[in-house]
């Protein structure tokens, strides 16, 4: 497995995600959220061009970051599954975030050492953003979990719903063992710490409790996804599927 | 040709700098700290541009306007982007803070940290009242959030600490 793969994965991760929540864009249930999402998904999508951008050029094959997002199906992208769950209610979108960016706020503080450059160039800024995602996050779980009864119990639905899909976060793929032995991206398994700190700090506040997860879904790094994934890039994709090498 | 007095670099180093910002036109991408550098290449002005946020919308264009001000003062030119260090609202210069705030828009607070609830006391541009509250964090472009002065009243923009 190559370095790029472990790349791409971080790219799909970001990008999936990114456009998951530019789905909320003129639907969030105000004004404030409806600027704040979009503003986090423009983070996600930005850190993704690069990182795609830096998957190609290691590939070697002339492929830019329009031709890994938009031409490659489903089987072929690589992102975790916790981050192509649809975003169902706003309990559902703000878990969703709070756990990636708990546990990407770590995972990008480690990759300022990378030895690549350009890692360490998105680190320092995704490092930063990570950061107010999560606490704007945090925030919403917080003032759900802890809110009326209807929001508590749509946040203990999204807790039920959503804790299957964390522990994938922490699993290497081969590319990615290969990416962490090489220095270019840290080890996973390392964030549990740091992850588990902000999720029982944030939980303890939304009076939720974690449950005991007996088995985690995965097969996002192998190009197992849920059926959701399909028509995110149905919509995602159709405009350059249908006019190939379409530019602004 | 460089027809003024200055030296090339310098010439091009002001040509450069005094782009303004396409977000927050009050203030050069210079001040914003956005504009690192200028180089003379062999012959070529290469300018050394990092993005503020990483998926800020104005990155191309204000590499495109960069690049146009230094072929407009007859130079060729070439942008290149500096993803690290990471910019920082460390970097805007104090005449840059004193121009946001004269344009409506409260220059960053520093110590802000990243702690649940607790939001930085931000000083009004109008009127210098900290009884403020905040409405957002997130307003009309990725680096500004919206603020409310309790004081005047007034409704105004900060430029978030980052």
């Amino acid at each position: 497995m190559a370095v790029w793969e472990a790349l791409l994965e971080l790219a799909d991760d970001h990008l999936v995600l990114g456009h998951r929540l530019s789905e909320w864009c003129g639907h969030a249930p105000m004004l404030e959220e409806d600027l704040a999402l979009p503003n986090m998904a423009l983070d996600l999508i930005g850190s993704a061009r690069t990182l795609y951008d830096l998957a190609g050029t290691l590939e070697g094959k002339g492929r830019d970051e329009d031709a890994l997002a938009y031409f490659r199906g489903e089987r072929d992208y690589r992102n975790c599954l916790l981050v192509e769950r649809p975003n169902e209610d706003f309990a559902h979108t703000v878990l969703r975030q709070l756990y990636f960016a708990a546990f990407m706020k770590p995972y990008w503080d480690r990759a300022m050492t990378s030895t690549n450059a350009v890692v360490q160039g998105v680190a320092g800024k995704a490092g930063k953003e990570m950061a107010y995602h999560i606490r704007h996050a945090g925030e919403w779980v917080i003032r759900l979990g802890d809110g009326t009864e209807e929001s508590a119990r749509r946040m203990a639905d999204a807790v039920e719903a959503l804790s299957i899909y964390v522990d994938e976060l922490f699993d290497s793929s081969d590319a990615a063992q290969d990416a962490e032995k090489a220095g270019v991206l840290p080890v996973r398994a390392e964030m549990r710490e740091a992850f588990d700190a902000v999720i029982a700090d944030v939980f303890s506040q939304a009076l939720l409790t974690q449950p005991d997860v007996a088995y985690g879904q995965r097969g996002g790094r192998t190009g197992q996804h849920g059926e959701g994934l399909g028509h995110l890039l149905a919509e995602m994709q159709s405009l350059h599927r249908a006019h190939p090498g379409a530019t602004w | 040709m460089n027809l003024s007095g200055e030296s090339d670099a310098g010439a091009a180093w002001a040509a450069a700098a005094a782009v303004p910002d396409p977000e927050v036109p009050c203030v050069s991408v210079a001040e914003l700290g956005i504009l690192r550098w200028v180089r003379l290449e062999e012959g070529v002005a290469v300018a050394g541009v990092t993005p503020t946020y990483s998926g800020c919308p104005a990155t191309l264009a204000i590499e495109f306007a960069v690049e146009a001000a230094l072929r407009e003062a007859g130079f060729e030119a070439r942008i290149e982007r500096l993803l690290s260090p990471a910019w920082t609202t460390d970097w805007i210069t104090e005449e840059g803070r004193e121009k946001l705030k004269a344009y409506g828009i409260a220059p960053p607070v520093n110590g802000g940290k990243a702690t649940l609830f607790v939001s930085v006391s931000v000083a009004c541009p109008r009127c210098d009242s900290l009884e403020t509250e905040r409405l957002s964090e997130f307003g009309s472009t990725a680096c500004k959030a919206q603020y409310r002065c309790i004081s005047c009243r007034e409704p105004f923009d900060y430029f978030k600490c980052i």
